[in-house]
């Protein structure tokens, strides 16, 4: 097979090979064959192209996974632009916030979105914007067109796709300074990680894959486009079912599905609450889990539910894409409690560990930050790419900020971060965005977050909050508040109040005095 | 005092209210359309009633129905328990 350069020709090639089967099975029901989605994303692009999109223009995606959604992703990269998918259930006010970042020129939204459109804080309203609804009683406000006139318009005539070097898609990830960041991503740097999995992992026409991850993270990325590519069918899992996991075992079962991807979070709730005595799901061939470390306990317990299938653990931050992975072995020492490392580099990336960002490397064996080079790596944050990347033997390198040491036999083992950001149920949080959150919470004076690793959980985010006045605000209040202003995945787990919070000798907030005594406490309540 | 909602509301301050005053913790405090439990801390509340109360739950009976307030969910676990 030739390699891709775009990756709507995995969908064409598909649709001219298997035009009947069926590529994707929404939360529904609604199955849409290859030669069904091919069309129906043709018409998404003429759609766009009639009202003025161009190549290189952003597109945002705010709907749950969806026949139409899929079918608007290819539909967005057919007409030459790049989709920005986001979380629907986030505030709007914080999706606003990174369309208007990338000044999207149209977006799809889900009718119960509508306040990112109706309350659009700028004069630049994209000037284009259609909705998963069906008629136009649907459409809220007479803002935009509903789902059945993209759907019913003519197909696009013509080729405009990107070239390999085109930018796909922008996922949004959290900012170091509280403001989420635009990961910027060309077909060639996805288009270089299916290609890998096909080679590393075989996966054929017959396959059922889930597509469990929302598609603003990246994990989509393995299932829609291995899947659309080898002609397999993809079953979209919805976000109720992703959270149940009785429903999501009988979900797997129910559509023998042979290809899983999740976050360790997930499978760990499948183990423990999922009742998989209960349900055959012997189909599964092949397991994927990356985006947080999966605590061995629960991971022990899933390798033993299901020993007909091969676990991988994947290793890569957005900005990098899967870089390393791991076989977990068919059987877990009963005495293990060490996760298991993420493995060795896979060929198409190169991997140098330095003892500081840019460094010098350290002697095999020693800790120090895992640095990337590949096809795969991205182009920078959108507006914001300066000083991210160093050139060394004719590469460009990218610091994950994530710290390793090298072992022979297993390759590369997880150490922990730097720097502030943490990994929880999968999702990727800086610190500093719930400390933004809570911030605007107009009886909260001061804010500091900090994680704590905690034996349950991963990772338990502790809020220390000086308030506004004497009177502070009860924790059922600030869950509220947190419920309304951050994502589920953000809001802290302990609200601590302090009259000031302790601040080092620059007057920077001292967090590592807040984090030794949260250390302090945790001990006392061992003893 | 009804030993099922004490029972249910010492768990809830405990484990996903720490610090908070136990008299805002209501009977008719509105739990999950309130933030106050997510999704995965639902799933643990479910788990401490079947333990507790030796009652198994279906799937449809936790939803925001029957599982969002002390109240509901202490009447939930009565009429399991009559039924057994």
């Amino acid at each position: 097979m030739r390699k891709s350069d775009n990756l709507c020709d995995y969908l064409a090639r598909s649709a001219a090979a298997v035009p009947d089967h069926p590529a994707v099975v929404d939360p529904t029901g609604q199955v849409l064959t290859y030669r069904q989605l091919d069309e129906l994303s043709d018409r998404v692009a003429g759609y766009l192209v009639d009202r003025g999109v161009v190549p290189g223009d952003r597109v945002g995606v705010i709907a749950p996974k969806s026949a139409s959604v899929v079918a608007t992703l290819f539909g967005v990269m057919k007409a030459g632009a790049a989709y920005v998918p986001a979380d629907y259930s986030a505030p709007a006010s914080r999706n606003q916030t990174l369309l208007n970042d990338c000044a999207v020129k149209a977006m799809f939204l889900h009718a119960e979105c509508a306040a990112i459109a109706s309350d659009w804080p700028s004069a630049n309203l994209p000037e284009v914007v259609w909705f998963d609804a069906t008629g136009q009683d649907a459409v809220p406000g007479g803002i935009g067109v509903p789902w059945t006139e993209v759907a019913g318009h003519a197909p696009l005539q013509g080729d405009r796709l990107a070239d390999s070097k085109g930018l796909a898609y922008i996922l949004y990830t959290s900012g170091s300074t509280g403001i989420p960041k635009g990961v910027v991503l060309t077909h060639e740097n996805a288009t270089s990680f299916v290609d890998w999995c096909s080679d590393e992992f075989a996966p054929t026409g017959t396959d059922r894959f889930s597509s469990h991850a929302p598609f603003h993270f990246d994990l989509s990325v393995l299932d829609l486009y291995l899947s659309l590519k080898h002609g397999a069918t993809l079953y979209l899992v919805s976000e109720s079912v992703g959270k149940a996991p009785q429903e999501l075992a009988a979900f797997i079962a129910g559509h023998h599905l042979t290809v899983w991807y999740s976050t360790p979070s997930i499978l760990s709730l499948l183990a423990q609450f999922g009742s998989l005595e209960k349900h055959d799901c012997s189909s599964l061939r092949t397991v994927f889990f990356a985006g947080e470390v999966f605590p061995v306990k629960h991971l022990r317990n899933i390798v033993e539910r299901w020993p007909q299938a091969t676990f991988f653990n994947l290793y890569g931050p957005t900005e990098t894409n899967v870089c390393t992975f791991a076989k977990i072995p068919q059987v877990i020492p009963a005495d293990r409690t060490e996760p298991y490392p993420i493995g060795f580099v896979c060929p198409r990336c190169e991997a140098m560990v330095l003892d500081a960002p840019g460094g010098a490397e350290v002697t095999r064996g020693e800790e120090g930050l895992l640095h990337i080079a590949g096809d795969s790596l991205f182009q920078g944050y959108w507006k914001k790419s300066e000083g991210l990347f160093f050139e060394r033997n004719g590469r460009r390198w990218y610091n994950t900020g994530d710290v390793v040491c090298e072992t022979p036999d297993v390759g590369f083992v997880y150490r922990g971060r730097l720097d502030r950001m943490v990994k929880r149920r999968g999702y990727r949080i800086e610190l500093a965005e719930i400390e933004r959150g809570l911030y605007q919470n107009e009886r909260i004076r001061e804010a500091a977050v900090i994680a704590v690793p905690d034996v349950a959980a991963g990772v338990r985010i502790i809020a220390h909050l000086a308030p506004e006045g004497s009177d502070r605000p009860s924790i059922i209040e600030l869950k509220a508040f947190c419920n309304r202003n951050l994502p589920s995945y953000m809001s802290p787990d302990v609200f601590v109040f302090v009259d000031a919070l302790p601040r080092t000798s620059t007057d920077k907030i001292d967090y590592q005095r807040l984090s030794q005594t949260q250390r302090a406490q945790q001990t006392q309540e061992k003893l | 005092m009804d030993p099922i909602k004490e029972s249910l509301r010492s768990f809830i301050l405990a484990e996903y209210l720490l610090g908070e005053s136990p008299a805002n913790l209501t009977d008719q405090t509105p739990l999950r359309t309130s933030g106050i439990l997510d999704s995965m801390a639902t799933l643990g509340l479910v788990s401490f009633v079947e333990k507790t109360f030796g009652v198994m739950l279906d799937a449809h009976e936790t939803g925001i129905d029957n599982f969002d307030r002390i109240e509901d969910i202490a009447a939930l676990v009565a009429r399991k328990k009559l039924g057994q």
